[in-house]
């Protein structure tokens, strides 16, 4: 176990005893005719924790979070979720889980009120409690101001911040985010990250998949990278970074055929390189002191780990 | 937690409060467009009833021993049905399903493919329930004495209408475009609306045809509505009109489900 998903399991755990995970995942093979798009996948969350899934589109990052409400099912391998098993008990699990999408769903002709008391009746939220929780879940978004507004009366970041309503209107133990601001201005986003932020501060298990490498830097407490319907690396960003991209990272600029010149030069050498914009970028840089090229030295980022696991640029 | 507070109660597949809920919905936005979801429910009909009642009406005096608007103004009303409950079926689920994804955000919640079908299903039948006594009350208005058993009238649209909700949501379910609801319109529906007994007796047909028209369900849904309202009930028959809605009903629903289920989860 590394230091990383020791401490997890630390966090994890309640009076000395580990608690069981909130998300398991065990061998998970999910095609879609001659695709794979998870093959094999095994990943356990710990319940109170926030475990950001970092991908490239196609990684399999969506057909995950679908599995885990029963909206895909797998081909293989099994999954459980609050410790109930999928998918034939996936109806409670959904009952204690709150669900945020990647594409925007809401009922155009409906206010903001309308949709959230529709869905806490959907969860199950008892009758006197509805006006309640609705109110909350408003709060929460901060869109008390706006809770008789018609939904295509509303900015795309309201919209968003609605969308985290609905899936928080029931108090659920767990929130699956999937690519919660993709697509979404930096102010929205930054509005979003305290959203979700305030949702880790109260204990509430988050599962985030983003494409977006300092949304998970900044949100989860674990990022697990997938790549080709796996997981290929998993731990704390800083643990992650310090594993697979050292320290420091040494981008060398200058015309297209010196930096080809220098990948050639680099590859005899076996150093770890990826392209970095106009720059290439040599990580594990601390490790070839004295031998590189003039260039310029930063710190290594999740974004450098991140290419090396992937072999994939992103955004 | 709330789950803590209600306990980890073991949800069934077909759960009233699911069904509720997800009728809830179509119920708050019903409160925004009723205007122009009954206008067109409703105006169709009443035309083809007042043209063909005082159209028609004026060249035939009767058929079967019943007056021509009489005959008309019970006969309508499946086609009623028809209009408020099929259409709705097919181009509101696809709607739904397909562009608006209302269905997928349900799904996220404790509601399954089930649920959400039954629930469309019996909100739009209900609605076919109202709906379908439009042209009869017109008809009343222009001199149709009924019976008192015409009471049962919205029970047999409220039936035949889920069953024709639940062959436009598996109509929904199955289509690839919703150009190709053009298909099922011209080739299906609108000789059912025909060969239903509305305007003519189906004897008038060839003996083939008027044999593939006993196995139209609005047949039944007329021969029904014309007992109850002004012929008087025939226990037997009408029960097998009856009988025979159900069975087609209940198969669309089973149908629909496996359709919707297909195209929902994958």
């Amino acid at each position: 176990m590394g230091v990383s998903e020791a401490a997890e399991a630390a966090h994890a755990s309640v009076d000395g005893a580990a608690a069981a995970p909130a998300i398991s995942l065990r061998g998970v093979v999910k095609r879609f005719g001659t695709i794979t798009a998870v093959a094999g996948l095994d990943l356990d969350v710990a319940p109170g924790i926030c475990l950001g899934v970092l991908g490239p589109n196609g990684a399999g990052k969506s057909t995950t979070m679908r599995m885990l409400t029963a909206q895909a099912i797998p081909d293989e391998g099994s999954i459980s979720v609050l410790g109930w098993r999928l998918p034939g008990e996936s109806k409670q699990a959904r009952a204690e889980m709150g669900v945020v999408p990647q594409l925007d769903n809401l009922d155009v002709e409906l206010t903001c009120r309308q949709i959230l008391t529709v869905f806490a009746r959907l969860y199950r939220v008892p009758a006197g409690e509805r006006p309640g929780a609705v109110q909350r879940a408003l709060q929460i978004a901060n869109l008390t101001e706006r809770a008789e507004t018609k939904v295509d009366e509303l900015s795309g970041g309201m919209r968003r911040r609605l969308l985290i309503a609905r899936g928080l209107v029931h108090r659920p133990r767990l929130v699956l985010l999937d690519e919660p601001t993709v697509g979404l201005d930096p102010q929205v986003r930054q509005e979003l990250w305290s959203l979700i932020a305030a949702l880790r501060a109260e204990g509430t298990t988050v599962l985030m998949s983003t494409h977006y490498i300092e949304e998970a830097e900044r949100l989860a407490d674990t990022v697990a990278v997938m790549a080709r319907g796996l997981v290929v690396a998993r731990g704390k960003p800083a643990d992650l970074v310090r594993e697979h991209a050292g320290t420091q990272t040494h981008e060398v600029y200058g015309p297209a055929a010196r930096l080809e010149e220098l990948r050639a030069q680099g590859a005899r050498n076996g150093w770890a390189m990826r392209r970095s914009g106009p720059a290439l970028a040599i990580l594990h840089a601390e490790r070839h002191d004295g031998t590189l090229p003039d260039g310029v030295r930063r710190a290594a980022t999740l974004e450098d780990a991140f290419v090396v696991l992937t072999g994939e640029e992103i955004e | 937690m709330s789950s803590t507070r209600r306990g980890r109660r073991r949800l069934h597949r077909l759960e009233p409060a699911a069904v509720i809920g997800v009728m809830s919905r179509d119920a708050t936005v019903f409160t925004r467009n009723w205007k122009t979801t009954t206008f067109s429910s409703i105006v169709e009909p009443t035309i083809y009833l007042l043209a063909f009642g005082f159209g028609f009406g004026a060249l035939i005096t009767s058929i079967g021993g019943l007056d021509y608007k009489q005959y008309v103004g019970t006969g309508i009303v499946a086609t009623a049905v028809l209009f408020s409950s099929a259409f709705p079926g097919m181009y509101g689920t696809f709607l739904k399903y397909r562009f608006q994804r209302t269905y997928d955000a349900f799904l996220a919640a404790p509601v399954d493919t089930d649920e959400i079908v039954s629930a469309e299903i019996l909100w739009i039948g209900m609605r076919a329930g109202v709906y379908g006594n439009v042209p009869l009350l017109v008809a009343i208005a222009f001199g149709l004495d009924p019976r008192p058993t015409a009471l049962l009238v919205p029970i047999v649209c409220f039936v035949t209408g889920c069953a024709f909700v639940a062959f436009g949501v598996a109509l929904a379910a199955t289509a690839e475009s919703i150009d190709n609801f053009s298909y099922i319109t011209s080739g299906v529906l609108t000789p059912m609306f025909l060969t239903a007994g509305t305007f003519f007796p189906i004897s008038s047909f060839p003996a083939g045809i008027e044999a593939v028209a006993r196995l139209n369900p609005l047949y039944h849904c007329v021969q029904l509505v014309r007992d109850v309202v002004v012929l008087g009930v025939e226990p037997l028959a009408d029960l097998g009109h009856f009988a025979f809605l159900l069975v087609f009903g209940l198969s669309l629903w089973r149908v629909a489900i496996w359709r919707m289920r297909k195209r929902l989860i994958d």
